[in-house]
């Protein structure tokens, strides 16, 4: 799954810890999203939809 | 850009620190089962037996902070430990059986001890965990 959360977060000039904080995650886990090697649980899909003021599907895209 | 902070993280410590204090505790009931009945007791099987009892409902203590831990803890690290709990759940079994019939066929001269699975046990959650841990760095 490809996403924009890096992006994102550089647009809105916050660092992983920061949105880790904000999203209630490890710095770890927005690391690993970012660099495509773990999908987030929908709940915390929804956590960086909300934050961002985007839908899911403009911050992740599947990818066959 | 600000939004209500998930807690997610802060909340882990107090069960960190619950699921050690059972660890310990249960850890002790067992020390005190195997020392005490030779050096207090000396084999008395009602004694034996209520102490067993306690250490097993400390063990049971364990088991439910344990899930409440998983439960609690940090999506990617319940990911990392879940892989390591099933890693090591097939090589208690495989492994269990396999020198279970070491033992039985009498390919090993000595008994095959349930305290060497629980050590092959408990090395390979430890190195899921580390694994986990790097290929998520």
């Amino acid at each position: 799954m490809k996403n924009r959360l890096k992006v994102l977060r550089a647009e809105n000039d916050m660092t992983q810890a920061q949105l880790a904080e904000e999203t209630g995650v490890s710095r770890q886990t927005i690391n690993a999203i970012e660099k495509g090697k773990f999908d987030p649980s929908l709940p915390l899909a929804f956590r960086f939809a909300k934050l961002f003021k985007m839908s899911i599907e403009d911050i992740f895209a599947h990818e066959d | 850009m600000k939004t209500q902070k998930h807690s997610g993280i802060s909340k882990n410590k107090p069960i960190t620190f619950h699921l050690g204090l059972w660890t310990f505790a249960w850890v002790l009931s067992i020390a005190f089962v195997t020392f005490g009945s030779k050096y207090l007791w000396e084999f008395n099987p009602t004694i034996t037996v209520i102490m067993i009892l306690i250490s097993s409902l400390v063990g049971i203590g364990v088991i439910i902070t344990n899930r409440k831990y998983i439960k609690q803890i940090d999506e990617l690290q319940r990911k990392i430990l879940l892989d390591a709990m099933g890693v090591s759940l097939g090589v208690a079994v495989i492994g269990g059986i396999s020198y279970s019939m070491l033992d039985t066929t009498n390919v090993i001269d000595f008994d095959a001890e349930i305290s060497h699975l629980v050590i092959l046990i408990g090395l390979t959650y430890l190195a899921g965990v580390l694994i986990g841990n790097a290929r998520y760095k």
